[in-house]
């Protein structure tokens, strides 16, 4: 705990570096399911040095340790009595295991086991700094928060990094250049949140990317210089990023800009907490249905291994359409192989009734996701997706970024449906991304969807933009996105990917039963670029010195003309989302407790990507006199 | 200059004690040395003193650990151990088949993520190839009518195996590698 908070006084202050540029760029995708690491020599002379990814060293199975290229983001506490220590040859020690012998052994003894740390990351409804996970694990099991998950998981990688053959001193992670994917509908809490994760695990030069943005560099980074032959200013490209636990969409546009193209990431999709586990559980449901309609029982083991059985049938079926089933065999758990084992068949019919009509349906361009009303007294978990049809959260976001691309300088395709209720935002081309993708019938379906939206408007149909690795992309393409930076290759142009916004309760007499009406300023425009820094809004708050104060504060992905100071009396529902509020506290230094201190609240974006909210007072007691609002305060007790 | 003096008989044997396991398990090493080997050429007529250097003993046997451990990487993956124990006779062709489907697939995995195998011969079976003078005679056994000198024309039988890239798991100090699979107890 107590190197958790020395973590999140230091986050903030690893943004710039003094001397030289470390020789390396390392691009992380930490992802929900599986995280991965890529990396290009800088001081390689090259026009465009090449990208590799590194296998991540990490126990596979008991007293096994192997590189993969993969590391599933799975952590297991030891049982130490009985498992031993999870020996690392730089740790011999080690209480835990990350990687894949933590997910297969989680199976086993699943109270010992997290899972998904990147969603609770992401989970305004929890506090995220304190330890929560494993949830519900018993009480000798030691338990961490979901920032400290993400260190861990971080940290291994570092590990990993510094232990490969002929690494020297000035090799180690800590002194090169750290690129780190975080899922472009993050808010601004999740982003610093991961970056304090980043710090703590000794990640000192760190900058953050959209994963959408990722795949698109590591598309770039694929194509060479034939990319540009395939996107002309004018194409909107939408990435549909469908990995292990998590749907993420992104709108990037090409620009004209005094001649020469441009990117610019556009519009973000809303946070959807659905993905191929969801997708890979469905279909064990339904063969577990099958069987128990034999009037077999399948219990906890059994429907693991059924889901891992399923998950390989289901990527033959999606990728090879000429089998009509795959057979599904689960072994009996004892050491006899044979009899009490369960056979079931998983039919073409069924994938693609489950998978593909269920979560990927041809709809309307009029869908919209379902939205189930949440119970008063809801459990702690994670949100999930309330609606599974990854077209109809695909139709919506479309429809409420359809003016992403109005009023775009450079941009030279006016949308003309623009005012047209219904509307919807119309790509030109489409890079799919996240393994989910690898389907073929699934990448065809969301063609399809697109296509029938498009066509019905009169527009063109969709190009798809083939050619990445949909597992390795992100970290490769965060690691493009590295060299980009350092001049090395085109950089996409996007800044913060909403805006933000303050409650203010307005001075109204009280009635009882009626919340005080609430007015929304502007603190940071939609767009901040990385290292600037907003205007000060003119409207003072008055905050008590030593007495914590908190914020409601606000998002919205769509409200692009709102400059700091900006007071919104009212705004529609779906423009405005409501984040975890926001806290300052005021030291007494140099002031008496209790004393009302009138401040303005000013917003900057860090080189690393984060936003950084400071109340600035009015009439400061020294020179550059300032405090920092804290983002990630728990929203609901 | 004159040839250095040959060896005195115990540095030899050291020599060739060391030597023999270098080349045995060091496959970048035994290169080297068969380069020295003029190749064509008889051996040289042994002498007294060196046919009592190489006098014919057995090899110790070759250390297990590795093989444990693949043993143990194929009954995790794919229960390769349990279906070599179990007596299959009893069982139907459907329960084997269904047991087989689970080897496959695990074993398979294994196999792939650790080594790649490709054939030795890429020509479809069951086709006349030619084998060339001067072929590896590791890499190509002839049968049949076996006579003559190559090259060879015949049918190609069995396309051969080879393995490329094998790499095991490391083995972290303090684990038995003769426990292929722990016995589990739920509790």
């Amino acid at each position: 705990m107590s190197a958790a908070k020395n973590a999140r006084t230091s986050a903030t202050n690893a943004t710039s570096r003094d001397g030289a540029l470390g020789q390396y760029v390392v691009g992380i995708d930490l992802g929900t399911t599986h995280s991965a690491l890529a990396f290009a020599d800088a001081s390689a002379t090259s026009d465009k040095p090449r990208i590799d990814v590194m296998p991540i060293s990490q126990i596979v199975a008991r007293g096994q340790l192997e590189a993969q290229a993969l590391l599933p983001s799975f952590l297991y506490f030891a049982h130490l009595s009985s498992d031993g220590p999870m020996a690392l040859p730089w740790d011999p020690k080690r209480t835990y295991a990350v990687g894949e012998y933590a997910r297969s052994r989680g199976v086993e003894a699943p109270a010992r086991l997290i899972s998904s740390a990147k969603s609770w990351l992401s989970h305004a409804g929890v506090d995220r700094r304190s330890a929560l996970l494993p949830l519900g694990a018993e009480p000798d099991v030691e338990k961490i928060s979901p920032v400290e998950a993400s260190w861990r998981y971080l940290e291994h990688m570092r590990e990993a990094w510094g232990a490969q053959p002929g690494r020297v001193a000035e090799h180690a992670l800590a002194a090169q250049d750290v690129v780190i994917a975080v899922p472009a509908s993050f808010d601004a809490s999740a982003r610093e949140l991961t970056a304090e994760a980043a710090n703590a695990a000794g990640i000192e030069h760190l900058t953050l990317i959209e994963e959408p943005q990722a795949a698109l560099y590591a598309w770039i980074d694929a194509m060479g210089d034939r990319w540009r032959t395939q996107v002309k200013p004018g194409d909107v490209i939408l990435v549909v990023d469908v990995g292990g636990g998590t749907t993420d969409f992104s709108a990037i546009a090409a620009l004209d800009r005094s001649g020469s193209l441009e990117l610019a990431r556009v519009a973000v999709g809303e946070h959807i907490l659905l993905g191929g586990d969801n997708m890979d559980l469905a279909l064990a449901h339904l063969v577990k249905g099958k069987l128990e309609a034999q009037g077999k029982e399948i219990d906890r083991w059994q429907m693991v291994a059924l889901t891992h059985a399923c998950r390989a049938a289901k990527e033959r079926l999606l990728t090879d359409a000429d089998l009509p089933s795959m057979p599904i065999a689960i072994a009996s758990r004892g050491s006899k192989l044979l009899g009490g084992g369960l056979r079931a068949d998983l039919t073409r019919d069924e994938v693609t009734s489950t998978l593909v009509e269920g979560y990927f349906p041809l709809v309307d361009a009029a869908a919209r996701p379902a939205v189930r009303p949440r119970g008063a007294l809801t459990q702690v978990g994670l949100p999930y997706a309330s609606d599974p049809a990854v077209t109809k959260h695909l139709a919506a976001f479309l429809a409420r970024q359809a003016d992403a691309t109005r009023k775009l300088e450079g941009f030279p395709v006016p949308q003309p449906q623009a005012e047209k209720a219904g509307a919807l935002l119309h790509p030109t081309a489409l890079l799919f991304n996240g393994g989910v993708m690898k389907g073929k019938l699934l990448r065809d379906r969301v063609v399809a969807a697109l296509d029938s939206w498009l066509v019905a408007d009169g527009a063109p149909k969709v190009r798809v933009l083939d050619g990445a690795d949909l597992d390795l992309a992100v970290a490769r393409g965060a690691a493009a996105y590295g060299l980009a930076r350092r001049g090395r290759g085109i950089r996409i142009r996007g800044g913060t990917a909403r805006a933000y916004y303050v409650g203010i309760e307005s001075p109204a007499p009280a009635v009882p039963g009626v919340e005080p009406p609430i007015t929304a300023m502007c603190l940071a425009p939609f767009g901040m670029e990385e290292g600037s820094e907003a205007d000060l809004p003119p409207h003072e708050l008055g905050v008590v010195v030593g007495e914590p104060i908190r914020f409601r504060f606000f998002g919205s992905s769509v409200r692009r003309a709102d400059r700091a100071g900006t007071t919104l009396e009212r705004w529609k529902r779906e423009e405005l989302d409501e984040l975890a509020p926001i806290e300052v506290t005021l030291p007494a230094e140099g002031r008496r407790e209790g004393d009302v201190v009138p401040v303005r609240l000013r917003a900057a974006v860090t080189e690393m990507g984060t936003l950084l909210v400071e109340a600035v007072p009015l009439s400061p007691l020294k020179p550059d006199e300032r405090w920092k609002v804290e983002l990630n305060v728990r929203s609901s007790e | 200059m004159p040839p250095d003096p040959p060896l005195a008989f115990f540095p030899r044997l050291a020599l060739a004690w060391a030597a023999f396991f270098r080349i045995l398990f060091d496959g970048l090493f035994a290169r080297e040395v068969a380069k020295l080997r003029p190749s064509g050429e008889l051996p040289p007529i042994p002498t007294a003193r060196a046919s009592m250097a190489s006098l014919p003993t057995i090899p110790p046997p070759a250390p297990v650990d590795t093989a444990l451990q693949l043993l143990g990487l194929f009954q995790r993956e794919g229960r390769f151990v349990d279906f070599l124990e179990q007596d299959i006779a009893t069982f139907s062709d459907a329960d084997v088949g269904a047991a087989a489907r689970v080897v496959h697939e695990g074993c398979r995995k294994a196999l792939r993520a650790h080594a790649r195998v490709e054939p030795v011969r890429t020509e479809e079976e069951g086709t006349r190839v030619t084998v060339p003078a001067g072929f590896e005679p590791g890499e190509v056994k002839l049968s049949g009518n076996v006579t003559g000198a190559p090259p060879f024309t015949g049918v190609l039988r069995h396309r051969g195996w080879r393995a490329v890239d094998f790499q095991l798991p490391i083995a972290i100090a303090d684990h038995d590698a003769a426990v292929l699979a722990p016995a589990e107890v739920e509790l």
